[in-house]
């Protein structure tokens, strides 16, 4: 059935129409025979999922209700609020700022308010709607082993979603109007990067600091902070309380988050379409300059190219934000080894983290430097050979790899010689893996393609992933025993040979 | 004594397939200095044998000879003498104009002195001085393709590729870019161009090559197309006419 057109439920059938093509895109890489192949692995995924969930929540599915209980679930609510505000954040200055059907929608007779409103509603949304599949098990699993009051947390998921799109609309917009267009872009995924990181990294230095752990639960679960907590009947403990299936709750927490949403639609989506315009065309009113000219400098192509990737990657927003998210992770690692310094311990725990920090940091850089070319042509017509080309551009990567990890395994060799050396080895084993994995995966794609980049190849994903998490691991297991790592090792390498082997452009030689 | 290669352009048998043969034995010769068009209806041929020449494709079969060079034994050797521009100007978003000069010279090896005044020369030529130092995220397409233009120039080609590089142009960019292009050719340079445009290709070039099929159907001065197209066309037909007509004859012969 097709709603009238120009109302909102037509806009929103429009929308859903949009997202599930675009969903699937994603899911499939825009081939539509690959469905049957998505809906299994997506099927057994959740199936895993529901029997990790069996194995790690049975405990608390009858737990009786108690202020560590509540301190749990809250904590966790929080966390994954705080992803949703971030995302929801990242898809809002999206919206703002891709053209896409905007002169369409303007320059046609419609109600334009209502489409934005549909809009902004849909962000919100999507936020609960992408929680769901790795809520799913958990929920059901809980549900299973301790009744259906545990139904109450989609409710709570829908609420989150509600809440935190009207955050995240809120603070884009106000950022909008403080610092103007040109600046939100990058403020925003900066913003939205560091909301995201902001709860996990908290807990873990203080967990550091209090403890000499990464591990948070040992401070949520503490004397000293389920003092601090008010009564179990406390309204503060709603939205926990909800998810165990008190229905006050529920009915309480809903209704804020939906009514808040409701009022931030209703002051935003009429003036939506101005902020867009302003987004759009920040680019042509706002001009960034560069340094003064100093002169050309004396180079070769191969330091030509270098320093390009540098310049580029250096302005890049979108990478400052993902470079300092990362940089926000290794936060608690470098607490970690300032208060190592002191004990003379705890050391071995930096290594995996330091290590995997640097595959996957590489990995996105590779992609970007490799395959995220802008100017193809330019480069493929250079008297330049193919090789040099790739090799400056595979130094450009691991300059700024050693640039950014160098200062922390030297710390880290200070207090720890045995763990320096590990570190340093992993991280370089690490970053050549990703951006092998890279190279050898390498695509022709625009650098503002970068998000989807896990869509041109899934095989080179997984590789990257495996390989990020297979060294940090390796590199644990050495930093006690070398030996015991020697195994894992040639696993490893046989696994990326494999990638290496299935890699198109290795076809492409073949044939 | 000196030899100069007579042509700047020799193509014999070029081959290219994908699904169909999209060039299909293809030659074509082209003088040093000269100014020379492709004309063909979409999906001839055209940007496939130019990109083949300018290197970002490798041929199924055939040779390809810029200025003596075998351009497929020794591309960089091609590449140095030779610069491509296509349709859609690639640029770096994030560097500004002298940025990417810069960049382009430091690929072709060009003393930074030299390159620094050619890129003055060219931004000034080309009207971007004053926007040498602003970033090219808030350009025109009309300075973008004036950006991509001056880097095709900066280290002074030989052989000048262009696919469609007029498209989306406003008159006065447009005009500009033909004059430059007739610049370079009265220095000594060649260009090779696409266009959709006939009437670029009526008053500029100085042959004109008609490609359908893959294949070259006609080829010479406006006068002399007029002469293979026949009593297909009248006296003092337009190139119009007389493109149409020749290929109009190729597919009633395919």
């Amino acid at each position: 059935m097709t709603a009238r057109p120009g109302t909102a439920v037509w806009f929103a059938q429009h929308e859903s129409r949009l997202a599930w093509r675009d969903w699937l895109a994603m899911l499939t890489a825009g081939r539509r025979e690959r469905l049957w192949k998505v809906a299994i692995a997506v099927g057994a995924f959740v199936a895993i999922m529901h029997a990790v969930a069996y194995s790690l929540l049975g405990r608390f599915a009858a737990a009786p209700l108690d202020k560590t209980m509540l301190v749990a679930i809250s904590a966790s609510l929080l966390l994954s609020w705080l992803l949703m505000v971030s995302q929801a954040m990242e898809s809002m200055t999206r919206a703002f700022y891709s053209r896409s059907d905007l002169d369409l929608i303007l320059a046609s007779p419609v109600a334009a308010h209502r489409l934005f409103a549909v809009r902004i509603a849909t962000i919100a949304l999507a936020g609960a709607v992408m929680a769901l599949p790795l809520a799913l098990p958990f929920v059901d699993m809980l549900i299973v082993r301790g009744g259906l009051r545990w139904l109450g947390a989609y409710g709570v998921i829908l609420a989150m979603g509600a809440a935190a799109g009207a955050l995240a609309v809120v603070l884009t917009v106000a950022l909008f109007r403080m610092i103007g267009p040109k600046r939100t872009r990058l403020v925003a995924q900066i913003a939205a990067a560091v909301i995201g990181a902001a709860f996990v990294i908290g807990v873990q230095v203080v967990a550091i600091l209090s403890y000499g752990t990464l591990s948070r639960t040992d401070v949520l679960q503490s004397d000293a902070v389920l003092a601090l907590m008010p009564d179990i009947g406390s309204i503060f403990w709603w939205p926990a309380r909800a998810v165990i299936g008190d229905a006050a709750a529920l009915v309480g927490v809903l209704t804020t988050s939906l009514m808040l949403l409701a009022a931030v639609v209703a002051i935003v989506a009429p003036r939506f379409g101005e902020y867009a315009l302003a987004a759009t065309g920040a680019g042509s009113t706002a001009v960034a300059r560069a340094r003064a000219p100093t002169g050309f400098a004396r180079t070769s192509p191969r330091r030509a190219l270098r320093s390009k990737e540098w310049i580029l990657l250096r302005r890049d927003p979108w990478l400052v934000s993902q470079t300092l998210m990362q940089m926000l992770y290794l936060v608690p690692p470098a607490v970690m080894l300032w208060r190592s310094f002191a004990s003379g311990g705890g050391s071995s725990l930096l290594v995996p983290v330091l290590v995997m920090a640097a595959g996957q940091l590489a990995g996105g850089l590779a992609w970007l430097t490799i395959s995220g070319e802008d100017a193809p042509d330019l480069v493929a017509t250079a008297p330049v050979p193919l090789r040099f080309i790739l090799r400056a551009k595979v130094e450009a990567v691991l300059g700024i790899i050693a640039l950014i990890f160098a200062p922390l395994i030297a710390a880290l060799a200070i207090a720890a010689p045995w763990h320096g050396v590990v570190t340093g080895c992993g991280v370089v084993i690490a970053a050549t893996s990703a951006t092998a994995i890279q190279l050898w995966f390498r695509t022709q794609a625009k650098r503002s393609q970068f998000r989807r980049r896990q869509v041109s190849s899934r095989i080179a994903t997984f590789a990257e992933a495996f390989s990020s998490i297979g060294w940090a691991a390796i590199a644990a297991v050495a930093a006690v025993n070398l030996w015991l790592a020697v195994v894992p090792a040639v696993i490893a390498l046989v696994l990326i040979a494999g990638a290496w082997f299935i890699s198109p452009r290795e076809r492409a030689i073949a044939r | 004594m000196i030899s100069f290669p007579p042509f700047a352009l020799e193509v014999r048998g070029l081959v290219k397939r994908f699904e169909r043969p999209a060039v299909d034995g293809l030659d074509l010769a082209v003088r040093a200095g000269e100014f020379y068009t492709l004309l063909g209806p979409n999906g001839a041929g055209k940007t496939t044998t130019l990109r083949m020449i300018a290197g970002l494709m490798r041929p199924d079969a055939g040779s390809i000879r810029i200025a003596g060079i075998d351009a497929l034994a020794d591309p960089v050797k091609a590449k140095q003498i030779t610069a491509w521009i296509s349709d859609e100007p690639m640029i770096y978003d994030k560097l500004t104009p002298r940025e990417y000069l810069e960049f382009v010279a430091g690929l072709w090896a060009v003393e930074p002195p030299l390159a620094e005044q050619r890129a003055d020369e060219l931004l000034r030529w080309l009207g971007l001085a004053a926007n040498a130092d602003d970033r090219c995220e808030s350009f025109s397409k009309g300075m973008r393709q004036k950006i991509a233009l001056a880097g095709a120039l900066v280290h002074e080609p030989r052989v000048i590729i262009l696919d469609e590089p007029l498209t989306g142009l406003d008159a006065g960019s447009a005009r500009q870019v033909k004059t430059i292009l007739r610049e370079r050719t009265r220095a000594g340079g060649t260009v090779i161009m696409t266009t959709h445009i006939l009437e670029v290709a009526e008053r500029m070039a100085d042959r004109i090559g008609v490609i359908a099929h893959g294949k070259l159907v006609a080829e010479g001065t406006l006068a002399e197309l007029r002469l293979q197209a026949g009593e297909r066309t009248g006296a003092g037909a337009s190139l119009e006419d007389t493109f149409l007509a020749l290929v109009d004859a190729e597919a009633q012969a395919a």
